[in-house]
């Protein structure tokens, strides 16, 4: 291969003649068109610019993009360009990579944003984030409203879908993590309470935790995860490929339609997998109590029984029905405002998955002093 | 430049998927420098062709050949390294959506080439120049048409200086203008670089705009009908088929 050369040769009557031989193919050291650009730039200007290429080799996008370089900067520089001298498929080119003008303000400006004014636009975009949720919670509420005129369009089959997704699909895992939660629980407690004694209030801890809170709250996150994130996914594509564009000419409401059965879903299997959260806890603790402690099965079962008050049972299936609400809010509104590329649905799913578990511990905060105050 | 030999060679392809025949004992020729149609009605496994002749889908039986050499019998490092010489355009542009078009553009040169990110950023600003999309650099492919994303992503294609580009319906979704300058600008880029071009496609409009050699698809019969160039076959190809397809329904039966 034959080293790429470019030399300029000052014309006779003022033009420039541009010199070009051996081979200019991309990825091998080229010459750049500085040498040309600086001449142009310099007075007095050449009256013309021409190429001279009997003894070019092989070429690509190498030379091509350095000529457009050239024709750029004579065009500025007012300095006309004979292609003659240039192979045909160059040539051809260089007039096809001109042959469009570009668009008027086409281009994007980038500038450095100041320090104040990126603290404003997060702000701004935080108060227009909050706004489009508000919006969103008050569309729902509509929404309820025609669920319970039985105005609203939807597909009984597809509700009694998001429930069995939700719900039989999600037992596995919540057994697993509740089942292992209350072991960890049993441990822990149990080691401390040992230690003066009432090994046996191991029962009474595990039972208390998992009903009251922790199966709640850990269903509630796994919901987050699972479906939450389920939930942002599908409706995400969907607006991504203008599926929910078309529900909404064929006049059915979107959140009608997508929205409300979804929510429904988890308010209705939230509790179910929390009683029975609570219930694969109270095994897991069982299981290192009884092999831990000199009690029966009898005795720890009445020690359990005894510890759990229906207050405290209800105040936790009320705590998985918020939290199941929460998730499934997220999940949706983050779909439905999701941008339109396949980054954009990742996106709403990773916001969807962190503003479902935000949600569900601010609101299990707020729950847990209300219960305090009450009494319950 | 000038090579006598064949470019492309298809011998006995089959292609299925599973036990489902979509076409048997295809061969055809294309030159260097050719623009090749592969036509047929809805549905003949045009598109599929096309996945087979880029490396997408294997053939039940058969063999693509590119300069002579075997593509679907060698290594898979051999495989690669001819896929390095295709272009290809999807149908819709196939855009990464999460990168801007000069990102989109400078990936196979950051992969493949040695260049570093100024002149990457400059060859890609060039390729956009040549689609006529000259200062749309930071635009994500959202933010630009459908007609956009299809030149766009003829820039991409583009990006190391194919030999071959494959364009999977290239007119489709377009309006006729825009459909007509894009033509233009395959057979302009075909004149300017010599590359051979593969098409897929039934708008009538563009096969015998810009094709110089075809193979046309049955679906009836699962197998090739014809070869060769469109004009030709439409005026004098003694199947009726293929006829009545390459004139819209409207030849006469000579047998009837």
């Amino acid at each position: 291969m034959k080293k790429a050369v470019l030399s300029v040769i000052e014309g006779m009557q003022g033009s420039l003649d541009i010199s070009l031989s051996g081979d200019w193919l991309l990825g091998v050291e080229l010459p750049g068109p500085d040498p040309v650009l600086d001449r142009l730039r310099k007075s007095p200007k050449p009256t013309s610019l021409a190429f001279d290429s009997q003894m070019l080799g092989d070429w690509d996008t190498g030379l091509v993009k350095t000529l457009i370089a050239i024709n750029v900067s004579a065009g500025a520089n007012g300095v006309e360009v004979d292609d003659a001298g240039l192979p045909a498929g160059a040539r051809q080119l260089v007039a096809l990579a001109f042959a469009v003008e570009e668009r008027e303000g086409a281009r994007r400006i980038f500038k450095q944003k100041k320090f104040l004014e990126s603290v404003g636009d997060s702000v701004m975009a935080a108060l227009v984030a909050g706004r489009e949720l508000l919006t969103f919670v008050g569309e729902l509420v509509l929404s309820v409203k025609r669920f319970m005129r039985g105005t609203a369009t939807y597909q009984r089959s597809d509700v009694i879908q998001y429930i069995q997704e939700a719900g039989a699909e999600a037992f596995p895992i919540v057994s697993l993590i509740c089942f292992l939660i209350g072991m960890i629980f049993a441990f822990v407690g149990l080691i401390q309470l040992q230690l003066f004694g009432a090994g046996i209030y191991t029962a009474d801890l595990v039972a208390v935790a998992m009903v009251r809170e922790m199966s709640a709250i850990m269903t509630g996150i796994i919901m987050a995860g699972r479906t939450g994130a389920a939930y942002a996914a599908q409706i995400g594509t969907m607006k991504v490929n203008e599926e929910v564009d078309a529900l909404t000419t064929l006049g059915i409401n979107p959140i009608d339609y997508l929205v409300t059965p979804r929510v429904f879903a988890l308010i209705v299997m939230m509790p179910l997998l929390t009683l029975y959260g609570s219930l694969m806890g109270i095994i897991g603790g069982a299981v290192v109590g009884l092999s831990m402690l000199d009690a029966t099965v009898l005795q720890y079962a009445t020690q359990t029984v005894n510890a759990v008050h229906l207050n405290s049972l209800f105040g936790g299936l009320f705590k998985s029905v918020v939290y199941g609400i929460l998730v499934a809010l997220a999940g949706c509104q983050q779909g439905m405002t999701c941008g339109d590329s396949a980054l954009a649905v990742g996106q709403s799913t990773t916001k969807a998955v962190v503003m479902g578990i935000v949600l569900i511990v601010l609101s299990a905060s707020i729950l847990t002093v209300i219960y305090v105050n009450l009494g319950i | 430049m000038a090579d006598a030999r064949p470019h492309i060679i298809a011998k006995d392809l089959t292609m299925a998927y599973g036990d489902f025949l979509i076409q048997k004992d295809l061969n055809f020729t294309i030159n260097r420098g050719d623009v090749f149609i592969i036509m047929g009605g809805s549905g003949c496994g045009k598109s599929t062709l096309l996945k087979i002749m880029i490396g997408l889908k294997t053939p039940a039986t058969g063999e693509v050949f590119y300069d002579g050499e075997p593509f679907w019998a060698s290594s898979l490092s051999d495989r690669e390294a001819t896929k390095r010489k295709f272009g290809t355009l999807f149908q819709s542009g196939a855009l990464w959506s999460s990168m801007t078009l000069a990102e989109n553009i400078s990936l196979a040169l950051q992969q493949y080439t040695e260049l570093g990110d100024a002149e990457i950023r400059e060859v890609a600003a060039y390729k956009l120049m040549l689609v006529g999309l000259a200062g749309f650099e930071d635009y994500y492919p959202s933010e630009i048409s459908g007609g956009m994303k299809k030149r766009a992503g003829l820039a991409r294609a583009m990006a190391l200086d194919p030999e071959i580009l494959f364009f999977d319906e290239p007119s489709a979704g377009l309006d006729p203008i825009s459909a007509k300058l894009l033509d233009d600008l395959i057979l302009e880029l075909r004149e300017s670089l010599g590359t051979t071009v593969v098409i897929v496609t039934h708008e009538l409009a563009s096969i015998f705009a810009i094709g110089n050699n075809s193979v046309f698809l049955d679906t009836v019969t699962k197998t090739q009908l014809a070869t060769g160039n469109p004009r030709e076959l439409r005026d004098h190809h003694p199947n009726f088929e293929v006829r009545n397809f390459l004139q819209r329904g409207e030849a006469e039966d000579k047998a009837a």
